[in-house]
């Protein structure tokens, strides 16, 4: 089951919210669908992302596809565990497979997605 | 397999093994200035001649390759290495020479340069050529190099993006971020031509350049490509043709007709120079007259009934370095042959068999693996595994029992665009009897899906290695050996 306490992106993110600080990742679908993760590129805190715009990239052995932020903010801090074992994305996307956390300096983007309204975009509804 | 098979050529070697007597000195003994010298002999292998022998027919058997069977990677357009275009490239005349040799010693190989940019000039219809990069991805590289001064040269520093359709190949944006631009992706729209109201809506006064492969990876036409190119020069934008699929349009149309500013070429895919085990390659770029001054330097030319290097480019524009010396010039004397051998005749008929043997794949495949994208195909075309996954099996799948099959898989999980794709691709000599093989071949696999899936999901079963851990290998590569491992 996906959890309901994030939101998700038709780019396959998702963002749970915390205060004025967020965690971003990728959802269960879109790693299951790349494949064995090989690489993680992520941006140094500090690092301004915007909404649409790609924050960084994913390796698998399949392809190498971008990271689109949903939301304006401001890296705090990239996963430190994916640096040794890019495969905790595989594992637990939604737990230790974390990406970044931020802090948000923009308005959620209005497009952002419940847990119900992802799994029917992804045809699991 | 034995485990001597599995030896590397250094594992075999053993001290004072020769394989190859030098011939006596025969000039002066020199002693070399201190310091030019090496302190420690070259780690090189010690092993008889029959040992290399072996080693290497070894190897290539149990490599796939086009001497062995058919070779259906698309994208990659895996052509007919004419093995005459190996004898003339073999002449001492070529082998021998030296690139700083004295022009006067060097004409007739001058001569192979200026004539081989002159036939790729006349069949991109582009007015320059530079011979000098060492691949596509390098030709590439060179051609958002060359975009990038031109740009300077405007004083428009601020034309920084780049877009690029999301069914480019991965080398596109890799290139144009590599010269410092951002690189920004166009969708594809249901036809599988580049959307083009998404391209106009992000044309601006900020974009250096629209690269688009023609016909794309899809294997089909830009047929909008006039308006294209149109929309991008208004936007004072140039417009940069990867020509990994040149292959299909020889003789037909033209990137220059087009509207196209740059286009590099691939020696390898449309010129019949061999693939090699990864190299060496060769990408030229050819581009309009307005950047010819922006190409690297020195560049071979005619001067009065013979030919010289022209050293430096024009007074006040910057000189771009891209390889050491001129190219590979080997490379070079091969697609010269290929291009001299099959005459503007040849050239076109080789363009009408790489359509018209994709075309009859397709229309025999399309009912066991859809294509998503059937009409107004080209050279190539991309299949669908993804009706196997019900059974819980993979266009990988598919792609490993091929292998036991005795062919090569095509390109797998590319372009994007597609879920589960097979890029297939036949090369255009292949005779209707391999055709049909092959068709039988993938359509035995889909019968087997249903029937007998675990033969999918073992396969490669007769291979001197069955299924590698691409994951593992990614993550953790090994690329030494023994002591060499520091």
């Amino acid at each position: 089951m996906r959890p309901t306490d994030v939101q998700y992106t038709r780019e396959h993110e998702w963002i749970r919210m915390e205060g004025d600080e967020a965690v971003i990742g990728v959802t269960d679908y879109a790693a299951a669908e790349l494949g064995d993760v090989v690489f993680v590129e992520l941006p140094e805190p500090g690092t301004k992302i915007s909404t649409g715009q790609s924050f960084g990239s994913i390796e698998t052995v399949k392809a190498v596809e971008d990271l689109y932020a949903p939301v304006d903010g401001i890296v705090l801090e990239a996963n430190p565990l994916l640096d040794g074992t890019p495969e905790k994305v595989n594992e637990d996307p939604f737990g230790d497979g974390w990406l970044i956390r931020i802090e948000v300096s923009g308005t959620a983007d209005s497009e952002l997605l419940s847990e119900q309204e992802y799994s029917a975009e992804v045809g699991e509804a | 397999m034995s485990q001597r098979e599995v030896l590397t050529i250094f594992e075999r070697s053993r001290k004072g093994r020769p394989g190859y007597l030098p011939p006596a000195l025969d000039v002066p003994e020199w002693e070399l200035p201190a310091g030019l010298g090496r302190s420690t002999p070259a780690d090189l292998p010690e092993v008889s001649e029959s040992e290399v022998v072996r080693h290497y027919t070894n190897l290539s058997v149990k490599n796939h390759h086009l001497d062995r069977d058919f070779y259906p990677l698309g994208s990659c357009t895996m052509k007919h290495n004419p093995k005459v275009n190996e004898q003339l490239a073999a002449l001492d005349g070529f082998t021998s020479l030296h690139p700083l040799q004295d022009v006067s010693q060097v004409q007739g190989a001058l001569e192979v340069m200026v004539e081989l940019e002159e036939h790729l000039a006349a069949i991109t219809g582009m007015d320059a050529v530079s011979l000098q990069p060492a691949a596509g991805a390098h030709g590439e590289l060179l051609g958002m190099m060359v975009t990038r001064q031109y740009h300077l040269a405007r004083g428009d520093a601020h034309r920084t993006r780049v877009l690029i359709p999301d069914s480019a190949h991965g080398t596109n944006p890799a290139s144009a971020t590599l010269v410092g631009f951002t690189a920004e992706s166009i969708r594809t729209a249901p036809d599988g031509r580049l959307d083009v109201d998404a391209l106009k809506e992000s044309l601006g006064d900020d974009v250096a350049a629209l690269m688009i492969t023609n016909p794309n990876t899809l294997g089909i036409f830009e047929s909008r490509i006039v308006e294209i190119a149109e929309a991008v020069h208004e936007a004072g934008g140039l417009l940069y043709m990867d020509g990994a699929n040149m292959n299909a349009i020889l003789g037909h149309a033209r990137p220059g007709d087009m509207g196209f500013d740059l286009v590099h070429l691939n020696l390898h895919k449309t010129f019949g120079t061999p693939h090699g085990g990864g190299g060496p390659g060769s990408g030229p770029l050819c581009v309009v007259q307005r950047l010819e001054p922006y190409l690297p330097y020195p560049r071979p030319v005619r001067e009065g009934d013979g030919f010289t290097w022209r050293l430096h480019p024009p007074e006040g524009i910057f000189e771009q370095r891209i390889h050491g010396t001129y190219g590979n010039f080997l490379v070079l004397v091969k697609a010269l042959a290929y291009i001299l051998r099959n005459g503007a005749d040849g050239l076109r008929r080789i363009s009408d068999m790489a359509v018209l043997n994709a075309n009859y794949l397709k229309v025999r495949l399309q009912d066991v693996f859809p294509v998503d994208y059937p009409d107004g195909t080209l050279h190539e075309f991309v299949a669908s595994g993804r009706e196997l996954k019900e059974k819980g099996l993979h266009t990988l799948d598919v792609a490993k029992r091929l292998l036991d099959l005795g062919y090569h898989a095509p390109t797998i999980y590319f372009p994007l665009v597609v879920d589960e794709a097979m890029m297939i691709e036949p090369t255009e000599t292949e005779t209707l009897e391999t055709l049909d093989a092959f068709a039988e071949a993938m359509i035995q696999i889909r019968r087997e899906a249903d029937e007998d899936p675990e033969r999918l999901r073992e396969a490669p079963v007769t291979t001197p290695v069955r299924r590698l851990d691409e994951t593992r290998a990614n993550r953790a590569p090994v690329v030494c050996w023994g002591g060499h491992c520091d």
